[in-house]
């Protein structure tokens, strides 16, 4: 097909390219979007589940986030709901102060396997068959 | 899917130096296994080299939906098509993952986009090859794809935060890439005579561009050493492609597709596959804009811009009217 604009010949395999007339167009650099701000994307597999960060979007409004969101993190998955926020509204701890999360290395008194019981009930069981086998 | 392991860079440029103890500490920090997020310092040339790298991988996803797009009008069967478009907008969504974690390191969309559209941007040179029939999507869909994933793998393993979780997200769809791939490539193999002389045809077009993906032999790539030690670069081109090759040729080979290299075989002593001269003169012709469809390709990316753009300028400015033109 040579185009009607360019004169280019254009020898292509793309049933597209073949049928359309004009084809060459001239290079419009984008506009830089300044409203736009970043949102991040929390998405909720089934109702009643967290609703897990999975990402972020750039979008003009919530409305769009929403839009641009249920694309890109929606398009798989299963999901009944999903967040956007403002990524300026979130706030952050920041890693400089992220020594003030380490504590005690050893915090197994706050877990529930800390405590083992089973072996005392057994022993205790086994001197009560003992005593009264005496 | 796509970013190949050649990463083009301006041999010219100038290396402002780093601050030599900030540097030391973010060397400490990558030497823990700890990932850089994007309000870190880090230097330089990590940030710049980055942008590169995640950006062409973008591009290389936008540009690699082309080939394949173009057969979803063509592909043989309901399943099939819905697979295949599937599959292309997994892609895209791929390029829009990409663009916001390069986005974190400062460039914008639009600037990426831009350079782009203008030609001044690199992308993967495999979309700059034609795909004449039918199996040609069989053998993207399967072996670039394939490529695309021990790419993609190795830098999901990287130390910049915001790449690793988009590739992670990329990785997971693309198995799904890989097995349909497969499977259609797998269907024209096992089919009539026809199908596997298409199939092979395909195999003998694709096979030097797929022996390309990876990038130039290691002793060529002149970065290499300092992006590993940052961990931008997971693997050597050499160790990537004699990855893929391992995994893959033997796939291929028992569905008796051969490949079009009577030197193609691995060495069993080194366990290195070696492979006849793949010409690369012609790499670096591609990708300095003199393939078979550079031009095309661009043309097409335009195209969709300009029969986009009244869209893009309705969302920019609300209070604007916009009419939708016909065509
Ligand atoms: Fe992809
Ligand atoms: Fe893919």
């Amino acid at each position: 097909m040579i185009d009607d604009k360019s004169g280019i010949q254009w020898n292509s395999e793309d049933p597209r390219v073949q049928r359309l007339g004009t084809f060459f167009a001239d290079f419009h650099p984008l506009q830089q979007p300044e409203e736009w701000v970043t949102y991040e994307v929390f998405h909720q597999r089934r109702r009643g589940e967290q609703h897990v960060h999975v990402g972020s979007v750039h979008a003009p409004d919530p409305e769009l986030a929403l839009v641009f969101a249920k694309e890109q993190f929606a398009r798989r998955q299963h999901c009944s709901s999903l967040w956007v926020v403002p990524s300026s509204q979130i706030h952050i701890s920041g890693y400089e102060n992220e020594d003030m999360f380490s504590t005690t290395p050893d915090k197994t008194y706050r877990e529930a396997s800390g405590y083992r019981l089973r072996h005392k009930i057994s022993s205790y069981k086994q001197a009560q068959l003992h005593e009264s086998d005496r | 899917m796509y970013g190949g392991g050649y990463v083009f860079s301006d041999p010219e440029h100038q290396i402002p130096p780093d601050d030599p103890e900030k540097l030391a500490e973010f060397e400490a920090r990558i030497d823990r296994g700890e990932k850089i997020e994007p309000q870190d310092w880090m230097p330089y040339e990590y940030r710049r080299q980055l942008i590169r790298l995640i950006e062409q991988h973008a591009h290389s996803e936008i540009m690699g939906a082309l080939p394949e797009g173009a057969w979803i009008t063509r592909a043989p069967g309901f399943k099939r098509k819905l697979a295949l478009i599937a599959k292309v907008q997994d892609e895209v969504g791929h390029a829009q993952l990409l663009y916001s974690a390069a986005e974190t390191l400062g460039k914008s969309r639009a600037d990426m986009v831009n350079d782009l559209l203008s030609g001044k941007s690199k992308y993967s040179n495999v979309f700059n090859y034609p795909a004449k029939t039918w199996a040609d999507v069989a053998v993207i869909g399967f072996l670039i794809d394939a490529a695309a994933i021990v790419n993609q793998v190795a830098n999901s393993k990287g130390s910049y935060g915001p790449y690793c979780r988009a590739l992670e997200r990329i990785c997971y769809e693309e198995s799904f890439h890989l097995k349909q791939g497969y499977d259609a490539f797998v269907a024209l193999a096992t089919g009539t005579k026809s199908q596997r002389a298409m199939l092979q045809d395909a195999v003998n077009r694709w096979y030097r561009p797929i022996i390309h993906f990876f990038g130039p032999p290691d002793q060529e790539s002149k970065h290499s050493k300092q992006l590993m030690r940052w961990k931008v670069k997971m693997a050597s081109n050499d160790d990537m492609r004699n990855q893929f090759l391992d995994s893959y040729v033997p796939k291929v080979l028992e569905l008796d597709i051969t490949f079009p290299d009577p030197e193609l075989r691995k060495d069993p002593q080194t366990g290195r596959w070696q492979f006849g001269d793949p010409d690369w003169a012609e790499f670096y012709r591609v990708i300095n804009g003199d393939g078979p469809c550079n031009a095309e390709r661009l043309a097409v990316r335009r195209l969709a811009e300009a029969q986009g753009r009244w869209i893009r300028q309705a969302i920019m400015n609300p209070q604007q009217s916009v009419t939708i033109p016909f065509a």
